[in-house]
C-alpha cells in the first residue's frame, strides 16, 4: 500500500457528499475528488513520482507539499512547470510530466 | 484613511487585518494560497464539506470567526491567489512607499493579472517553512517534508503512506504524527533527534515563563495523549540517517545520535516504511522584507520594536517571520502589528491581552533553539554521493571539494561553479544547508567562517525575484498605477 485518500467512511471527520473528477497524467485517466490539488488527485491514486530530474533522469514527485520546493513540477493544459500541489484539479485537466533535458553542450 | 496592505493570511496576518480594521484603517490581505489560514489553518476547500473539520485543528473557532468577520467587512479586501513577485524599496523620500507587484490568477498560470500595490503601510506575516536537512537517499519519492504529510492530512485528507515515520526536531513533529496517525496511517515512531539533556536546558528553565504559555502546553500535551492512544512510540536522541529504495522509499536506517547529532556507529536500525515525514526545524520566509529593505538580526530574523514595525518605517512584521513562536505569538504578534500599522500605539489599553500573549512567548524560540537546534554533527551522514541541492541535484562531495579548491570566501563562487542554490526554488530547499557546508569547508580550508554562515557574511535568503515569474508576464509590464 502506499499514499492514499481517507476512505470517507473512516474518516473520523464525517465528510459530506463530494464530487468526482476525473484527470489525465500522460494520457492515464486518473480519478480524484474535486477540491483536490494535481498532486492529491495523483498522490491518492497510488503514484507517488512523476517527474524525472534534468541531470540524473531520477524520478520526483511531492516534497514539501506546501509551494516551496517545485519538485512537484508539472504541466496543465499546455502550461509548463506549475506547482502540482498548489493547483487545484479541474474535471478534464490533461497534466504532462515533465523531464526537462540539459541543453546539449556545442564546440 | 490609512491604507494597510497585508501580506499572508495565516493566524498573523488574519489577526493583524481585524486589528487593522478595527482602528480605522482601509486593509487589503493578501495569500498566494486560494484559502485564507495558512499552513497552521490549512483545511479542507468548499467543495468537501465534513461534519466534524475541528477535530484536525487547534482553534479552528477562532478562525472561522476571524475569516467570517473580515470576509464580512466591506473594507477589507480579500484577495486569494496573489502571488508577490517583487518588491522595490522606496530609498528617496522620507514618506515614500515600497511597491508591491503581484500576480492574480491560477497557481502558475500563464493569465494571471498583474497588480501594484503602494500602500501606507505594510506588513509582512509570510511565514516559515520546513527546514530538511539533506541525507542519503532523501530525495527518493516517499520522503517529504513534515509539512507536507500535515499538509495533505489537513488540507486534502491524503495519507502519504501506509506505514509512515515522522522524524527531525522540534515539537512541530507532533502534530504531524498525530495528524497522519487521524488520516489512517500507521506512525511507526516519532525520531526526535535532541536528547533529554538538551531538551531539558530548552525547556526547563524558568518554567514559570511557560505557565503563561500553558495553552501551548495544552495543545502540545494533546498530541502526547493521542499518541498514546495511537501507539505512537516518540523516542528521543534518533534520526533517520538514510533512505533506501530504488524508485521510492522502501525502508530508512534509524541510528541514535549523539549531543551533536552525530550518528553513533553501531546503532542503526532498519526499519520498513512506505513514507518518510522528515523536518528539522523553520526557515523564515525573508525574501519579502529583505528586499524591502528591513534589518534582519543576527539570528535570522526580522528585527521588530514594540510596534512590531520593521527598521522601514511603515513596514511592519508579525508571526514565525519575527520567531517561531507558535500560533498564540503569531496572533498576539499580527494583532500588534495591524494595529499600529493602522495608526494606533501599541501601549492602548485594547492591546493590554495581545502585549501580555507576546511577552509569555518572548523567549519560546530561544527555548526550541536551545531543546531542538540543529547539532553540527549531522553532516556524519552525508555520503559524497548525497544529493545538497535537489533541484540542480548537487552531491555533497562536489561541492565540498569546490569550496576547498576555489578557496571560496563567499557563497557567490561555489554557486556558481556547481549551481548549488540555482536552481528553480531559488535555494529555499538548501540555502541554509549549502552555506552551512561551505562555512564548514572554507573554516577547514583555513578561513575564520563561522559554521553557519560562510566568509564573506552573505546568505541565501535574498531573492530580489521573490518568486518564478514567466517572461511572458515580466514581458506584459506592470498594471498602469
Amino acid at each position: 500500500m502506499t499514499a492514499r485518500l481517507v476512505p470517507p467512511a473512516r474518516d473520523p471527520i464525517g465528510p459530506g457528499a463530494t464530487r468526482s473528477i476525473e484527470i489525465s497524467l500522460d494520457g492515464v485517466p486518473i480519478t480524484g475528488v474535486a477540491g483536490q490539488s494535481i498532486a492529491g488527485v495523483v498522490l491518492a491514486s497510488g503514484r507517488l513520482a512523476w517527474r524525472r530530474t534534468s541531470v540524473d533522469g531520477r524520478p520526483r514527485g511531492l516534497f514539501c507539499g506546501i509551494g516551496v520546493c517545485f519538485d512537484c513540477i508539472v504541466m496543465v493544459n499546455g502550461e509548463r512547470d506549475v506547482r502540482a500541489c498548489q493547483r487545484r484539479a479541474a474535471d478534464g485537466d490533461v497534466v504532462v510530466s515533465q523531464h526537462d533535458a540539459l541543453p546539449e553542450a556545442t564546440a | 484613511m490609512t491604507g494597510v496592505l497585508i501580506i499572508g493570511a495565516g493566524p498573523a496576518g488574519l489577526a493583524a487585518a481585524r486589528a487593522a480594521r478595527a482602528h480605522g484603517a482601509s486593509v487589503t490581505l493578501i495569500d498566494a494560497a486560494d484559502e485564507v489560514g495558512g499552513q497552521y489553518w490549512r483545511h479542507l476547500p468548499p467543495s468537501r464539506p465534513s461534519a466534524r473539520e475541528p477535530r484536525l485543528h487547534h482553534g479552528w473557532g477562532a478562525f472561522t470567526a476571524l475569516r467570517g468577520e473580515l470576509e464580512a467587512d466591506p473594507g477589507c479586501e480579500i484577495v486569494t491567489g496573489a502571488q508577490v513577485w517583487a518588491i522595490e524599496r522606496a530609498d528617496a523620500a522620507p514618506a515614500a512607499r515600497p511597491t508591491v507587484h503581484v500576480l492574480v490568477g491560477e497557481p502558475d498560470g500563464t493569465r494571471r493579472e498583474a497588480r501594484t500595490y503602494r500602500p501606507d503601510a505594510l506588513v509582512f506575516a509570510t511565514g516559515a517553512h520546513d527546514r530538511t536537512l539533506p541525507f542519503p537517499g532523501w530525495d527518493l519519492p516517499g520522503v517529504f517534508t513534515a509539512g507536507a504529510a500535515q499538509a495533505f492530512a489537513k488540507g486534502e485528507r491524503v495519507a502519504v503512506g501506509e506505514r509512515v515515520v515522522v522524524a527531525g526536531a522540534g515539537p512541530f513533529l507532533l502534530p504531524v504524527a498525530a495528524s497522519s496517525a487521524m488520516a489512517g496511517s500507521s506512525v511507526v515512531g516519532v525520531f526526535e533527534a535532541s536528547r533529554m539533556p538538551q531538551l531539558v536546558r530548552g525547556w526547563l528553565p524558568r518554567p514559570w515563563q511557560l505557565a503563561r504559555a500553558a495553552k501551548k502546553g495544552g495543545e502540545l500535551a494533546g498530541y502526547v495523549a493521542g499518541h498514546l492512544r495511537h501507539r505512537i512510540p516518540y523516542v528521543l536522541g534518533r534520526g533517520v540517517v538514510a533512505a533506501h529504495g530504488t524508485d521510492r522509499v522502501e525502508s530508512v536506517t534509524v541510528a541514535g545520535l549523539d549531543a551533536d547529532w552525530r550518528p553513533i556507529p553501531g546503532s542503526e536500525r532498519r526499519i520498513a516504511v512506505d513514507a518518510v515525514a522528515v523536518s528539522h526545524g523553520f526557515t523564515p520566509r525573508l525574501e519579502l522584507p529583505i528586499a524591502a529593505g528591513c534589518d534582519i538580526g543576527a539570528d535570522r530574523f526580522v528585527v521588530v520594536d514594540e510596534r512590531q514595525q520593521t527598521s522601514v518605517p511603515g513596514v511592519y512584521a508579525a508571526g514565525e517571520l519575527t520567531s517561531i513562536g507558535g500560533v498564540d505569538a503569531a496572533l498576539a504578534e499580527g494583532e500588534l502589528a495591524g494595529h499600529c500599522a493602522a495608526g494606533g500605539t501599541p501601549d492602548d489599553p485594547s492591546m493590554r491581552a495581545a502585549r501580555r500573549t507576546r511577552t509569555a512567548f518572548a523567549g519560546f524560540a530561544r527555548r526550541i533553539e536551545a531543546a531542538h537546534g540543529i547539532g553540527p554533527g549531522w553532516i556524519g551522514w552525508l555520503r559524497d554521493d548525497t544529493v545538497v541541492c535537489r533541484c540542480e541535484e548537487v552531491p555533497y562531495g562536489r561541492l565540498r571539494d569546490t569550496a576547498i579548491a576555489t578557496c571560496a570566501s563567499g557563497l557567490r563562487s561555489p554557486k556558481l561553479t556547481t549551481r548549488a542554490g540555482l536552481g528553480i526554488c531559488q535555494g529555499r530547499v538548501c540555502g541554509r544547508t549549502v552555506e552551512d557546508l561551505l562555512g564548514r569547508a572554507s573554516a577547514a580550508a583555513g578561513g575564520t567562517a563561522s559554521a553557519s554562515i560562510p566568509l564573506d557574511g552573505t546568505t541565501t535568503d535574498r531573492r530580489p525575484i521573490a518568486s518564478p515569474i514567466r517572461l511572458g508576464e515580466l514581458a506584459a509590464g506592470h498594471a498602469p498605477d
